[in-house]
């Protein structure tokens, strides 16, 4: 009751006083009471009014620079003392100004109305952040109302006048006045975001008994709104699952790619292929480093250097593991499963102690972040596009090197047959070691990829082993047509059965699928033509 | 006529089998007891609670290993998800203990602390009977061979083998971890269960419960091995070392391997979940790391280790790996998996028999010897054609690729 009669007796003031400059009086004294809810009113009252020396006031109260000297209000700039009213210098300086304490929900109110008097700042871009910024968070909306219907009829830009309409509309929800709620309720039906949702929904919940909303009009309203929104975000929803579905499967397919080709040719399984994905991210943070130490002018495009470099590392370090030991264990996959597990375990500890233990910095370079924003909820980001994109390159390389040279002919007959192919004069133990070296080398690129989007430590290739293995075993083995849509095709699947299950229950239910699968097709999706016996 | 199960169990061993079976039975059920509870600390045959819960843990992951011999040195499939079978052994006992907490818990509830964390009201109903101590002992062995069995039957009978074999038992355990770790699972989530106070009303950190868990422990592993030795000796062990060595042929003699394998693999899962449950009052925690990929990995390299095809063999190669592994992460952390890496490489590539291979070799280069030199006087007297000693027979499966898999 106190607030209500000192904003009306302060509204009563503003008018008689609108030509003058300097604060009302009355605010002053508002704001130097120790009556919080003094305060409040106050605040709000600078919140209606707008002008510069408000907006002086309203900074140096969130600053804590405002105090009490004698009977006038000040705020204390440095040792310079100014007067609250109209911010001029005070001389002689006061004597020992008593500063004025804000609690949280004051503070939070000044914060609010000082982004709110941005709303009327002539910096087109000033304002359209200062919009921004209260979208995402309000605080107390009714204070501001008055400030909103002001800006609204000031503002001419298309761009902000929806945000501000919206933002109006949110302030007005909490009006004691029905009908401005019902207006403000279908105004916000007209959103596609999920964060007006989020505003709605708890006008048609129930609180014990009554419901939060007494209006049943409004209610009504309220529930044709969020179905208007629902509406608009489900299609928008299903398209960003599809996306992230996809770039989930690119990763899968950059990593599934190398093990399909060791795989399909050796007939090993390499559970090293994880920690080749390391090799590579952490070659792309060693060309980061490098790049920033040496072409600081370069430094976006690091990237693009750590491709062919983390390609031939992966290479590398792959080609090693087959001489070294994997030629050694022909016709014992068994044993090749847990010498390369060997393996795994020496290059995670290797790079524990050459990179320490603790994961990585890889930042993304600058024409990398951000996205696309297509809609409200659904905003493609850069790195996400160009990883699909890198893996949709990867595999055209690949499809013509298996498919258009004499190398990969010669890796498809090893392949196909490996007796035949040695007796026709294909030296089978030198494309062990290239092909090894080719899938290997894509793995590392794999890991580049996954540098961008991931956290790049001595561990991240751990959990990829199992994924990477079922695109191999759903797609078949030796097929690049079979693992593209198995990897896209398990990526999308697990990213739409996480949104509908959580994360856990998703990859219990695709291994399950999975192994049901297999009871079907043991073979896979794309078999190989052939009759097989051991 | 058949000879009665008994009489195979008996005849299994041989008189010296049963001789070091006793030896070992008296020395864990009498000498450990009286060198734990009778001597005084500092006495130079004193055994510490220390050396008694590390040599118990071991002898559980021993048991563990025999287990995953059985199928994978006799049955010829490596399984790489037998650490679930045995936390899930752990799990179903763990949950007696937690019930044997009480009201001691921080708590002071009915019901587990995660329970009450959890702001749950009362027992979920898988939950219901586990103050039985016989209810959670029957789970610890049912629950890990329910789902053996019902894996295996899908596997198995799909002809899923070799490495496929091996990575969907892999993204099994690695399935169930996740799933363990979830809160709502309702199994502490990633504490698991801790903080054991009693079992079967007696102190769990008591010395003499110490010392029966230690007993317990040495009898499954003697009872673990009698009846491996005596499905080995069977004719059932004869067509199962068949059917790791050529199953299509086995197939084409008339035997379905279905039945064999599955029997195996699920009487190891069961040996799996038994040793769980001792292991679990002896370490005095379960959580879902022990169904880790990495764990799982382990067992094989035990096996590997100690020597595929023998039942002792990996029972030495638990305690090798197992103690190396307590003396590396005492004295150099850093090192250890640089060690268990190199153990990983080096023994499939340079030791494919194992420890156990290596003693037979070193004992048929012995013979060889002996027997030259006794050719050789016999010679000086009496020529006769020089004896060759045979070559100790390879026991490793012949490995087949895993083309048509």
């Amino acid at each position: 009751m106190k607030r209500l009669i000192f904003i009306l007796s302060l509204a009563l003031g503003l008018g008689v006083g609108a030509v003058r400059a300097d604060v009302a009086p009355e605010v002053l004294k508002g704001l130097a009471s120790e009556d919080f809810d003094a305060k409040q009113g106050a605040v709000a009252a600078l919140a209606e009014v707008g002008d510069a020396d408000t907006a002086r006031l309203l900074k140096a109260l969130s600053d804590d620079a405002v105090a009490v000297a004698g009977d006038k209000l000040v705020i204390v700039a440095g040792d310079q003392v100014l007067d609250a009213a109209n911010g001029k210098l005070l001389k002689p300086a006061p004597a020992s100004p008593d500063s004025i304490s804000l609690n949280n929900s004051l503070r939070q109110q000044v914060d609010g109305a000082l982004a709110a008097l941005r709303l009327l700042s002539t910096d087109k871009a000033e304002r359209l952040a200062a919009a921004k910024a209260l979208l995402a968070d309000m605080g107390d909306g009714a204070a501001l109302l008055p400030l909103f219907d002001k800006a609204l009829k000031q503002e001419q830009d298309g761009e902000i006048k929806p945000i501000l309409v919206q933002l109006q509309a949110q302030a007005s929800l909490a009006s004691p006045d029905a009908a401005a709620r019902l207006q403000a309720v279908q105004t916000l039906g007209q959103s596609s975001s999920p964060a007006v949702k989020a505003l709605l929904l708890p006008l048609i919940e129930k609180q014990g008994d009554t419901f939060a909303e007494p209006d049943e009009k409004v209610r009504l309203a309220a529930q044709t709104a969020i179905k208007a929104i629902d509406g608009r975000l489900v299609w928008s929803d299903m398209a960003g699952q599809v996306f992230t579905g996809l770039s989930l499967g690119s990763i899968l397919l950059l990593a599934a790619l190398g093990l399909a080709i060791t795989y399909g040719v050796m007939g090993v399984i390499n559970m090293a292929h994880g920690e080749l994905l390391m090799v590579g991210a952490y070659s792309a943070y060693a060309m980061q480093a490098l790049f920033r130490s040496r072409f600081p002018d370069f430094v976006d495009y690091y990237v693009v250097a750590a491709v062919p470099v983390a390609f031939f590392v992966a290479a590398a370090v792959g080609m090693l593991m087959e001489r070294t030991v994997i030629r050694h264990l022909y016709g014992r996959p068994l044993e090749t499963l847990l010498a390369t597990w060997g393996l795994s375990l020496v290059l995670i500890q290797a790079a524990r102690l050459l990179f320490g233990a603790q994961n990585v910095e890889v930042a993304n370079p600058a024409w990398m972040s951000g996205g696309v924003q297509l809609a409200e909820n659904l905003s493609l980001p850069w790195n996400r596009l160009v990883i699909v994109a890198f893996s949709g390159f990867v595999l055209l390389v690949v499809w013509l090197l298996m498919n258009k040279t004499r190398l990969g002919m010669f890796v498809r007959a090893v392949t196909q047959n490996r007796p035949m192919a040695g007796c026709v004069g294909v030296p089978t133990a030198r494309i062990d070691t290239l092909a090894f070296g080719i899938g290997s080398g894509i793995a590392g690129l794999g890991g580049v990829a996954l540098s961008q989007i991931a956290n790049v430590g001595p561990d991240m290739g751990q959990g990829y082993i199992v994924d990477s293995f079922m695109v191999v075993v759903l797609g078949g083995v030796g097929q690049l047509a079979g693992a593209v849509w198995a990897a896209l095709g398990l990526g999308v699947v697990t990213k739409f059965l996480e949104g509908w299950a959580g994360a856990v229950i998703a990859k219990i239910l695709v291994l399950v699928f999975i192994i049901i699968f297999i009871q079907k097709r043991p073979q896979g999706l794309f078999a190989l033509k052939g009759r097989f016996v051991d | 006529m058949r000879t009665p199960v008994s009489v195979k169990l008996v005849a299994g061993l041989g008189p010296r089998g049963w001789l070091a079976v006793s030896a070992v039975f008296v020395a864990a059920w009498v000498l450990v007891p009286l060198a734990h509870l009778m001597l005084p600390e500092g006495h130079p045959l004193h055994i510490s609670t220390y050396a008694i819960t590390l040599i118990g843990k071991i002898l559980c992951y021993a048991v563990v290993a025999v287990a995953m011999d059985l199928i994978w040195g006799f049955g010829g499939i490596l399984s790489l998800g037998h650490g679930l079978f045995f936390a899930l052994g752990g799990y179903s006992f763990g949950m007696y203990l937690m019930r044997q907490i009480g009201r001691d818990g921080s708590y002071g509830a009915d019901i587990p602390d995660f329970m009450v964390f959890l702001d749950w009201k009362e027992l979920p109903w898988y939950w219901s009977g586990t103050d039985s101590f016989l209810w959670c002992l029957l789970l610890a062995v049912a629950v890990p061979g329910v789902i053996a069995w019902i894996f295996g039957y899908f596997a198995f009978r799909s002809r899923i083998k070799g490495v496929y074999f091996s990575i969907i038992t892999q993204a099994m355990t690695y399935a169930a971890m996740l799933f363990f770790f979830r809160n709502e699972t309702g199994f502490g989530g990633n504490n698991g269960f801790t903080d054991f106070k009693r079992i079967l009303g007696y102190s769990i950190t008591a010395p003499e419960t110490r010392v029966v868990l230690f007993g317990l422990s040495v009898t499954l592993l003697l009872g673990t091995l009698i009846l491996g030795k005596a499905l080995i000796a069977s004719k059932f062990g004869r067509v199962l070392t068949a059917i790791r060595d050529a199953e299509n042929r086995v197939m084409f003699i008339g035997y379905n391997p279905l039945h064999y394998k599955l029997f195996i693999w699920t009487v190891s899962a069961m040996l799996c979940g038994l040793a769980g449950a001792l292991y679990v009052p002896q370490v005095g925690i379960i959580n879902p790391s022990e169904m880790s990929v990495a764990n799982s990995i382990e067992i094989a390299i035990w096996v590997a280790v100690g020597g595929r095809g023998t039942l002792v063999g990996p029972i030495f190669g638990a305690g090798i790996v197992n103690l190396s592994k307590t003396w590396f992460t005492t004295s150099f952390p850093e090192y250890w998996l640089f060690f268990l890496g190199l153990l990983f490489i080096l023994v499939t590539l340079y030791l494919p028999e194992g420890v156990a291979g290596l003693w037979a070799r070193i004992k048929a280069r012995r013979a060889e010897k002996a027997a030259l030199a006794a050719a050789r006087t016999e010679a000086a007297a009496v020529p006769a054609a020089p004896r060759t000693p045979a070559a100790p027979e390879s026991k490793l499966p012949n490995g087949t690729a895993a083309k048509g898999a």
